[in-house]
């Protein structure tokens, strides 16, 4: 995947886990907390969700690597990116 | 000296001002001033009280996991109209159903809500099980992922602990006093008006928020536990399939709903020039110490001469008993035998049986059962228990109300029974409020 499929994708599990969000204009580079309602439980739905689509194992010290979605996209690139999109 | 289970005169002075024969402070004295409420054919109480006066029927063809086509009670309200879609994701249909019923009948009530001091609010709600909708969400989640158990739900916990949906209503409502979910099984309705009636006697809270909810429809395993017992009901018309006291009932319809009121000590409501639906003037639970499921009609019996002699009324005081009756065989007879030690000789009382249009709601159906008859107060009609084509001579009870609604004159005393698994009864009785 590139890094704009991987950003489709995190933008996806957040439509679904926040869906009374509007995301239109979500700022990369801002944490994603000052831009939505996001707790920490929703934080492990981000976490979760990509363990179920792509058997990721995320480990706890890693977290804040997904503080932002330019980090997570950087973060996540390189561990999927021989991953095809959809799988 | 008299046994609790026998009857005691009529003290028609002090009606429903007696508690073991001493009379009630005006600060013991408990009265419902909002209802809100969803059924499977309404979501206000004027829409469920037409329908059920109309027969209109509630329940439809369902789908269920592994089991497909069953029949059940399904609800439509607007779960968004208190609550956010991600509220709706992160909580349970059970707590979803609370919150849409406590806020009802918060907005019913006419209190001045933002003003509301929220530790003195008591939230008390009653089930017949939880956690299960959402046990087999996850296994069957972790199903298509080998039972790999690191795609357990993290949310699982929260929705699953039994004070869930009491907790629920707290959380949307920000109610700061205490909350608790009553586990009673089909007797839980009733034993969360109860547990408000107690709370606000003892001052424990000033306003409570109680009654009953269910969310056993998505759960394929309450369909399937019934199934097995052979107590399921199925018929080619989901709108008869709920037949008690019927030679030809063949079991039980699931249903989903809540019914939740608010209550308060009569002075305070008397204060703010509340409506009153009705004074809360007797109630009893007790224990059949006996079977797993079969019902005891001694112990009915003896639970529902405890609430009279509790309210200082005989059975000819009642006016209107609504039956539990579910349509199992033992039940209805069961029932039918402790209504006609009780009321055999009281020509004035009349039955009915709600769960023949909405189904059996589990939790909530002793609070849907009660609150569809409070409006007999205003209009004098006793809506019916529909589907009784051919009545089981087992089951005859004296002035059953059949199939059509029944102008009885004045109505100033209603009994609710509701009773559940492990030998549990309960007995609600309200009047009109007079003064």
């Amino acid at each position: 995947m590139t890094s704009d499929q991987i950003r489709q994708v995190i933008l996806d599990i957040l439509g679904r886990i926040a869906p009374d969000e509007d995301l239109t204009d979500l700022d990369d580079a801002r944490p994603f907390r000052e831009q939505m309602e996001l707790d920490s439980m929703d934080f492990l739905d981000i976490v979760m969700e990509l363990r179920k689509m792509y058997r990721i194992q995320i480990p706890e010290e890693d977290y804040s690597n997904l503080n932002t979605m330019g980090g997570t996209v950087e973060y996540l690139l390189p561990r999927l990116k021989d991953v095809p999109v959809g799988a | 000296m008299l046994g609790i289970w026998e009857p005691v005169e009529s003290q028609s002075i002090a009606f429903g001002r007696l508690r073991w024969g001493v009379p009630l402070s005006d600060l013991d004295r408990i009265v419902i001033t909002g209802v809100g409420l969803t059924a499977p054919n309404g979501n206000s109480l004027p829409e469920y009280r037409q329908n059920l006066l109309v027969a209109r029927s509630g329940v439809v063809n369902y789908e269920t996991r592994y089991m497909g086509p069953v029949l059940a009670g399904v609800c439509n309200f607007d779960e968004l109209r208190y609550q956010k879609k991600k509220d709706l994701r992160r909580g349970t249909r059970a707590g979803s159903i609370a919150v849409y019923c406590a806020n009802e009948a918060v907005k019913d009530s006419g209190i001045d809500w933002p003003n509301v001091a929220r530790e003195n609010v008591g939230v008390y709600i009653g089930i017949t099980e939880h956690g299960n909708v959402e046990t087999e969400n996850e296994i069957y989640e972790i199903s298509k992922f080998e039972y790999d158990t690191k795609v357990w739900s993290h949310h699982h916990n929260p929705r699953t602990v039994a004070n869930n949906s009491a907790g629920e209503v707290t959380l949307n409502m920000g109610i700061t006093g205490p909350h608790l979910t009553l586990g009673a099984a089909c007797a839980a309705g009733n034993a969360g008006f109860i547990q408000a009636v107690q709370m606000l006697r003892l001052k424990e809270v000033d306003l409570a928020i109680a009654g009953g909810v269910s969310e056993s429809i998505h759960t394929f395993g309450i369909f399937a536990s019934f199934a097995a017992q052979g107590a399921l009901a199925t018929h080619e018309d989901p709108t008869k399939a709920c037949r008690p006291f019927d030679r030809n009932r063949n079991g039980i319809v699931v249903a989903e709903g809540g019914g939740i009121c608010t209550l308060e000590r009569l002075p305070d409501a008397l204060k703010r020039g509340a409506k009153i639906y009705a004074e809360v003037i007797g109630y009893a639970m007790n224990s059949d110490a006996k079977d797993f499921v079969l019902p005891d009609s001694n112990r009915q019996a003896e639970c529902i001469y405890l609430a009279m002699k509790r309210a200082g009324i005989s059975p000819e005081d009642v006016d209107i008993v609504s039956s539990h009756a579910t349509a199992t065989e033992q039940g209805d007879i069961e029932e039918a035998a402790a209504l006609r030690r009780v009321f055999g000789n009281s020509p004035k009382t009349f039955i009915n049986n709600t769960k023949s249009f909405i189904g059996h709601a589990m939790g909530a159906a002793g609070a849907l059962e009660l609150l569809g008859n409070v409006p007999s107060f205003d209009d004098g009609i006793v809506h019916a228990t529909i589907n009784l084509d051919d009545l089981d001579p087992r089951c005859a009870l004296p002035n059953l109300v059949i199939n059509q609604p029944r102008e009885i004159g004045p109505v100033n005393c209603i009994l609710n029974n509701s009773f559940g698994m492990l030998g549990i009864n309960s007995v609600v009785i309200i009047r009109k409020f007079q003064g």
